[in-house]
């Protein structure tokens, strides 16, 4: 019996041991009551909050997927245009839509839809594309996100073209996005454990053992997209919310880089792995961003240092995935527990075996 | 309505991107790697030109051999650095590896030389233009012509008649069949890297000269012609690069040519509808390959 409840808490260790820490973040951040640090934490919990989603969908299917960024884009304009007030939208989109121009919504319902939006965006376009495995997965994934940008550049009647966006109200804030992170975490570690994540998973570590006992493998990838992809769009909507001026260039290769690197430098497939790897990577860009800024301004150095956050994250990303190519956690949850069997499978990506179960 | 003009311009689009597109599927074809990377080595050709013409006077001509050198160089150091220690793990691993390497070369060039477009020494030759046929061609066009036909029959001699190609063809088809027979895994890699880069300067030199200047995302657009080139063509096929490329290019001309103008902006997105429809409808390009095996539904 007491041997049944250690178990049970073992395997539900990884909640309390993610959302306690974050919890503590947003605590001290909050208390110390700094702008700066303040600004810092915010955007840390919302990079965890677009990060888990891309982990849901590509740490459970294998497959790496750069369109999220382009659903993060989706939500942020989709959420932005119910929240703002008919007086803005009219000031920064003249030419809006006459029925989108008069919506006026509350923060929570705007990026609620916007998160809509980009689901239903991927509904309709993904599921041919879950098809695709490898190298072809890649490049569709990749010219999704073109066509997604473009569309955004072109599409100026709603997003004002290449140029900035402007006149959004910020919302949110630190405890906002805070508990929008924590209420990530434990979606994604439910979703992993779940009937659809344990089928996604299976479908990643053998598709066609997966195929043979029944499981429809692209319906399966199917869902966990549309999921991913609501996420990404909620993750969109808070970031458009808190940065409060923002252009369709902020949705692309160098934010899917900023994402994947956070994702994959701790672990694609496990939540722990984002959730450290998201922590990691938006501390370690903060403090570079700080020096390049400082060296910048200041002519310190006798060149400019414009750039150097991203070569240095590059050559991180490049050792951490010579080192550990699945990232620092592996697929290792962080649990209580210690004692579990490790066996690498053909993916390099490392599959548990637990012996209980 | 379709004139020589038309014609020699499509034909120089379509070797040029032909060419872009052989350089991206000959590491494709081996190590499974869509190299994101691969436009940052065109990217390095056109700032080595651009550097050495500031550090020393030399003829062009030097100069280009120089750049081309540079990209080969690039390209091989990145395989042994980044590419090699992860070629094994994993191939989500080795793509976000490709990605690395094209930010960090990417915003090097931002760092070591300027976010600001930097004008390339160019010949007076490529200026100017000859009449063919009672129309004016730009000698840059048949340039790249005479210099994409001379690549293809090089590298058709070099993958039929020596054994380096007879290997890389072989692992292009079957890699680990290939190295069960005692090919070195590491030479044949490294080689179609040095062939990548080569073809990449080659590129680099008439892709800027183009627009004779050169700036850090300079790579983008000739990585994103070489996947939609790729991918018409068929991904598991040199020949198919080839022909993918050429049929690009002539897609594109056309396209310039018929589209309204008010959808001209919008042909980037169409590119790329075509290449997903074509992913979808038949992954394996236009041409096949016995070994292609991508689908899962």
């Amino acid at each position: 019996m007491k041997e049944k409840t250690l178990n049970w808490f073992y395997h539900n260790s990884t909640i309390v041991l993610l959302v306690v820490p974050l919890l503590i973040i947003a605590l001290i951040a909050d208390n110390i009551g700094d702008n700066l640090i303040e600004r810092v934490i915010t955007v840390l919990f919302i990079n965890l909050v677009i990060v888990l989603g891309l982990q849901l969908f590509m740490g459970n299917s294998g497959i790496l997927a750069w369109t999220h960024v382009g659903f993060m884009g989706i939500g942020a304009y989709a959420s932005v245009l119910c929240s703002m007030t008919p007086e803005a939208k009219a000031l920064t989109l003249p030419n809006l839509y006459p029925v989108i121009a008069q919506i006026h919504l509350p923060f929570l319902v705007s990026i609620l839809i916007g998160a809509v939006v980009a689901a239903f965006a991927a509904t309709l376009i993904s599921y041919p594309l879950m098809r695709l495995s490898d190298a072809a997965a890649v490049i569709t994934f990749f010219a999704t996100l073109i066509v997604i940008h473009v569309v955004l550049i072109r599409w100026d009647v709603v997003t004002n073209g290449p140029r900035t966006l402007f006149g959004v109200e910020r919302y949110t804030y630190l405890w906002t996005s805070a508990i929008f992170g924590i209420i990530t975490v434990i979606a994604a570690l439910w979703f992993k454990e779940s009937a659809l994540g344990l089928k996604l998973r299976a479908s990643r570590d053998d598709r066609y053992a997966a195929a043979s006992i029944g499981i429809n493998i692209v319906r399966v990838r199917w869902y966990a997209f549309i999921v991913s992809a609501f996420i990404a769009g909620l993750g969109g909507g808070l970031w458009a919310h808190f940065i409060t001026s923002f252009s369709p260039s902020a949705f692309y290769l160098s934010e899917t880089f900023t994402l994947l690197a956070m994702l994959v430098v701790g672990g694609a497939s496990s939540v722990s792995g984002a959730v450290v790897g998201t922590v990691v990577v938006t501390l370690a860009r903060e403090v570079l961003r700080g020096i390049e800024n400082t060296a910048t301004f200041t002519q310190v150095l006798p060149v400019d240092l414009l750039g150097f956050t991203e070569v240095f994250l590059a050559i991180a990303l490049i050792v951490v995935l010579a080192l550990r190519p699945s990232g620092l956690l592996g697929s290792r949850e962080i649990t209580w527990k210690r004692k579990r069997k490790v066996i690498p499978n053909g993916n390099g990506f490392e599959t548990e075996t637990n012996p209980e179960v | 309505m379709i004139t020589l003009d038309f014609l020699i311009n499509a034909i120089t689009l379509g070797s040029l991107y032909a060419l872009i597109a052989l350089g991206l599927v000959i590491v494709y074809g081996i190590l499974k790697l869509a190299n994101f990377a691969y436009g940052e080595f065109i990217m390095v050709g056109g700032y080595a030109l651009y550097m050495i013409s500031t550090i020393a006077p030399l003829p062009w001509l030097i100069l280009a051999i120089l750049a081309v050198l540079t990209a080969v160089a690039v390209s091989y150091f990145t395989e042994l650095i980044a590419f090699r220690p992860v070629r094994e793990k994993s191939l989500t691993a080795l793509l976000i590896t490709s990605f690395a390497v094209s930010t960090l070369l990417q915003n090097a060039a931002l760092i070591i030389v300027s976010p600001r477009a930097k004008a390339v020494p160019l010949p007076q030759l490529f200026s100017t233009s000859i009449n063919i046929l009672g129309s004016d061609v730009p000698v840059r066009n048949v340039l790249t012509i005479i210099t994409a036909f001379a690549i293809f029959g090089l590298l058709t001699l070099l993958l039929r008649k020596t054994v380096l190609g007879i290997a890389l063809r072989a692992a292009a088809d079957n890699f680990k069949m290939t190295r069960m027979l005692g090919v070195p895994a590491n030479l044949v890699i490294s080689a179609a890297f040095i062939i990548s880069g080569l073809l990449a300067g080659v590129v680099s030199i008439f892709w800027v000269g183009r627009t004779a200047s050169v700036t850090p995302t300079i790579g983008a657009a000739p990585l994103l012609v070489a996947f939609i080139a790729c991918v018409i063509g068929g991904m598991n096929s040199l020949l198919g690069a080839v022909v993918g490329g050429f049929v690009y290019g002539f897609l594109f001309s056309f396209l310039s040519l018929l589209l309204p103008q008010g959808l001209l902006d919008y042909r980037e997105a169409f590119m790329f509808v075509i290449v997903i429809l074509i992913l979808l409808f038949r992954p394996e390009g236009l041409i096949r390959n016995k070994y292609s095996g991508e689908r899962v539904g």
